[in-house]
């Protein structure tokens, strides 16, 4: 190609990623717009402090849906993070053959599993044998969910990270480990961290899993093997309902859903703001 | 990965604490669960109730007529709601014997999105002929000896039903299988069915929102997201023959109209009902609870509720756009609720 | 000099020898507890999802034993008669996936190429949380957005204008009803995009300079630099981003029950309602009662499993089969 050619190639491109990025980001815009526009004036202190109060009634709040859906959160980051920040970094190091192909393949399809299968799933292992719903099902069904997509954004971010560094550590007569632990993950952290927030963000607007799991609760709650509010749960049963006073806070709800996640994710990242490498 | 540990550490202790903190003394915690149509009604009345009785309360979710149904059978929950009554397989599969408890009514009306918004009327049989697929435009010649008044466009009738299994389906095939034997054969009756035409909507919201947006629709939604909506309601003719526009009063009246038949265990359907001023499309929405409750005091909560529900908490629905029972449906439920029992021994007589 | 410290016992004979002959000692153990740590991690996640196949299997049964391969092949969906065929979920499924796909995978790379390579470095940052903040609004949200905002537009501009321009194709026939295959489409590609944008983007940046660096060099554009030295080596990477999304695409419930239709049929056009697997299990498992029915709701769980498995195992092989068995990252 003559150099104007190229020159031209050069140009176009960047006027299409950037017409890509701003078609991207306009969904996102409208959605806020709408949310906004729609639930603005249904938050006030009220909604944060108070339980729901029937239809009609002023005052009412999400505040027992957001501590649920924080402790049914944070469970699921328990039980999912080790196991997908372990499982990322072995596939992305291990030499053999076989079990790396096969876990892969298992993440793969298991983030293609529709979220209210899993809720089935924890249903029927932790539900029925308790006989009762509970925060730990939900917490579990959240945390299937959770597992393969940190699993996939690890192995690939810690993929990511030049030989270099891991032989430079070993070549120091550093151990195995601790060069996994301390140098190639450390390296990779911005990655996974994204990884996760993203997982985080799926998690917190999950809906389905929790009808059988969490049960859902218009009070506080009173263990984590009682039935237990979560803010979808509660923005999906205004959302359905017929009147206008409910639907807006829903909306309400949705945008004090967003805006968490925001702040938990903006936490995450500047907790473990650290020299990043391999930019 | 220094900073990793002690978070981690503080995370898990936060989680341990918040599960054993109850900001709420720990009252007794009842749970429930089934269906959506009444969430609004029950979470009213729970609300009321711990005025009346401040050491329990009552949880319920919405999880569905049949979601209702299976919880209960498996006991992961106190009591369970459903829209349409169980079946005598359902029944039979409990481990032990169920009451239906009705609680409110619902009606479910025909709405559509025309221009000039005129006010329709219908019967039973050609309503089912439009969902059967057989009459598919608006000016046909029946609808148009219905309405001689209404101006009908020369449109395509777009049918919109229910994608999710729903009560208020059921309450709605149920009225088209007793009106026309072609549905009840083709199609029959449930909470899910194979819609010979039409989209789906999802939940009462998805419909009304089709029927709202998009001119020439007819679907059916419980009255509370009709007239929430402001959308039109048909006045559907019933077997009295007279045309009667879905209203509270109206809906209220189909049970009255029942009542002198009602099974002993009110597992019955109420459209088509006989009476005068009694909207056909109508139903009761029950509470399902174990006639041997497992739990005394959990049992003695139970029953001292449901009686307030059927007396004093009858003056919440209409607010909320649902019909109360009539008097004379709440004689025979009381002998019902009397008969609830712990170990043998009826609950409600303690009192 | 800081080996000593650093492989923790100390003797200057531990200098001459090479770090992995290093056998005995807390080294080891602290080795072997990694790997087991690792394994067992490994094995859990499997036994998890062993589990979950088990599951389904068991609760399917009753179905796969009155329906056999009947269920994949035919399309009569009635529960009240208790006859149930799964090839209108499974046509419904795979295409608003593709159309999801082919809407989100250029707008998302470009958009990760554009924040990753092109941006001017204020713009990045809140660009890039915003778009992950996508991921975090409720599939309830995104349907009855669709609902409200999207199908009207669809419904009153978009699909007559296509059916003016397009009309011939079979692919744009048929009433705009708004609500439909293309609003499923199009929600799912939302839905879809942050996905691939985030993971992307962290793709691209993860990319050494040096590479970059080396095409510079070389007198490449911008454009060439990315194509030739970032995109290629980053391309494990991107597929796994994509194959995240195409996850998301398979297994969303929500939002896409809100605007397809669902109707259990199989149309041509793009205009026609449709029905995909996860949508009939979300609406339809709540209230399903008789055993039969509950078992066929879930066989199309199971059915989904294995569509997800086969389309993986294709995405993979066509990736083996372009780009051979070498992959990014360790050169």
């Amino acid at each position: 190609m003559t150099p104007t050619a190229r020159r031209l190639a050069n140009t176009a491109v960047s006027g299409l990623t950037f017409a890509a990025a701003l078609l991207v980001v306009c969904p996102l815009l409208l959605i806020f717009g709408f949310l906004v526009y729609q639930g603005l004036s249904a938050i006030n202190v009220d909604f944060f402090l108070h339980l729901p109060k029937p239809v009609g009634e002023p005052g009412g709040g999400v505040a027992n849906a957001i501590v649920g859906s924080g402790i049914m959160i944070g469970l699921a980051v328990a039980v999912g993070l080790p196991m997908g920040i372990l499982g990322g970094v072995y596939l992305a190091e291990s030499r053999d053959r076989r079990l790396p192909w096969v876990l892969r393949f298992v993440a793969d399809v298991m983030n293609g599993v529709p979220s209210i299968v899993f809720g089935i799933f924890a249903y029927t292992v932790v539900v029925i044998p308790m006989r009762r719903f509970s925060a730990l099902a939900g917490g579990l069904a959240l945390g299937l969910i959770l597992i393969p997509i940190v699993l996939r954004t690890t192995e690939e971010m810690v993929r990511l990270v030049p030989s270099a560094l891991r032989e430079a550590g070993l070549g120091l007569g550093l151990p195995e480990w601790k060069v996994s632990l301390r140098i190639v993950i450390p390296a990779a952290r911005a990655g996974i961290i994204t990884g996760v927030m993203v997982a985080v963000a799926r998690i917190s607007g999950e809906t389905a899993p929790l009808l059988f799991t969490a049960l859902g609760n218009r009070f506080w709650h009173q263990g984590l093997d009682q039935p237990i509010a979560a803010l979808p749960l509660q923005i999906y049963a205004y959302a359905i309902a017929p009147y206008e006073d409910w639907h807006r806070q829903a909306w309400a709800g949705a945008l004090v859903l967003i805006t968490l996640v925001f702040l938990a994710s903006l936490a995450a990242r500047l907790a473990t703001r650290g020299r990043i490498v391999a930019r | 990965m220094k900073k990793k540990w002690p978070l981690l550490a503080v995370l898990l202790l936060a989680v341990a604490t918040l599960g054993r903190l109850a900001p709420a003394d720990a009252q007794m915690l009842m749970n429930g669960a089934g269906a959506t149509f009444p969430y609004p009604i029950y979470s009213k009345w729970f609300e009321e109730y711990i005025k009346i009785d401040p050491e329990v309360r009552f949880n319920y979710q919405s999880i569905g007529s049949g979601g209702g149904i299976r919880q209960i059978t498996e006991r992961t929950v106190d009591f369970g709601a459903s829209d349409g009554p169980m079946t005598d397989d359902q029944l039979k599969k409990a481990p032990a014997e169920l009451f239906h408890i009705p609680t409110v009514m619902g009606a479910v009306v025909a709405t559509y999105n025309l221009p000039g918004n005129p006010q329709l009327s219908f019967t039973g049989e050609v309503l089912a002929d439009i969902f059967l697929g057989k009459i598919t435009k608006w000016n046909d010649d029946r609808i148009k000896a219905l309405n001689t008044s209404a101006s009908l466009p020369e449109q395509p009738i777009v049918v919109v039903h229910r994608s999710d299994g729903s009560g208020t389906t059921y309450i709605w095939v149920d009225y088209l299988c007793k009106i026309s034997p072609e549905w009840d054969k083709q199609v029959g009756r449930g909470t899910s069915v194979k819609w010979p035409v039409g989209l789906g909507g999802k939940g009462n919201e998805g419909v009304a929102g089709q029927v709202k947006n998009a001119p020439g629709s007819l679907g059916y939604v419980e009255l509370a997201y009709a007239i929430t909506n402001k959308l039109p309601a048909a006045r559907i003719k019933n077997p009295a023959g007279k045309f009667v526009e879905p209203t509270i009063e109206s809906t209220t009246a189909a049970a009255a109209g029942a009542a002198k038949s009602m099974p002993a265990d009110f597992r019955v359907s109420l459209t088509n009902a006989p009476g005068p001023d009694a909207y056909p499309i109508a139903s009761f929405t029950w509470l399902l609870v174990y006639k041997d409750q497992p739990n005394e005091s959990k049992g003695k909560a139970l029953v001292r509720f449901l009686w307030w529900a059927i007396h004093d908490g009858q003056k919440h629905p209409a607010a909320l756009l649902y019909a109360p029972l009539p008097g004379s449906v709440v004689k025979e439920i009381e002998a019902k609720i009397k008969l609830i029992t712990f170990s043998g021994k009826p609950l409600l007589a303690a009192q | 000099m800081a080996p000593d410290s650093i492989a923790g016992a100390g003797t200057a004979d531990r200098l001459s020898l090479p770090p992995r002959a290093i056998s005995r000692g807390r080294v080891a153990l602290g080795d072997r507890i990694y790997r087991a740590c690792v394994l067992a991690s490994v094995w859990l996640v499997l036994v998890l999802a062993a589990g979950l196949v088990t599951a389904l299997a068991w609760e399917s049964w009753g179905a796969i034993r009155a329906f056999g391969l009947r269920f994949l092949v035919t399309s009569h969906w009635d529960p009240v008669a208790g006859e149930f065929g799964a090839l209108p979920f499974i046509y419904g499924t795979l295409l608003s996936s593709l159309l999801a796909l082919l809407i989100a995978v250029p707008l998302s790379l470009g958009a990760a190429i554009f924040l990753a390579e092109l941006a001017p470095a204020w713009i990045r940052p809140p660009v890039a949380f915003l778009i992950e903040m996508l991921a975090a609004v409720p599939s309830v949200v995104y349907g009855l957005w669709g609902i409200f905002v999207l199908v009207p537009f669809l419904r009153d501009w978009v699909q007559p204008a296509l059916g003016r321009t397009l009309g011939f194709l079979p692919l744009f026939q048929g009433p705009p009803y708004g609500i439909g295959m293309l609003a499923a489409g199009l929600i799912l590609a939302i839905m879809v995009v942050p996905y691939i944008t985030s993971v992307s983007r962290e793709v691209l940046l993860a990319v050494p300079g040096s590479q970059r660096e080396a095409a510079l060099g070389l007198g490449a554009t911008r454009w060439e630099t990315t194509r030739i030295a970032v995109l290629r080596y980053g391309r494990s990477g991107l597929i796994g981003a994509i194959l995240l999304g195409l996850g998301r695409a398979l297994g969303e419930t929500m939002a896409v029950t809100m605007v397809i239709g669902n109707r259990p049929e199989i149309a041509a056009s793009l205009f026609a309602p449709g029905y995909t697997m996860a949508s009939v299990l979300a609406n339809e498992f709540t209230e399903a009662t008789s055993d039969l029915y509950v078992a066929a709701l879930v066989e199309i769980g199971l059915l989904l499993l294995l569509i997800t498995i086969l389309v993986n195992g294709l995405a993979r092989l066509l990736v083996w089969s372009v780009s051979g068995p070498a992959r990014g990252g360790r050169g």
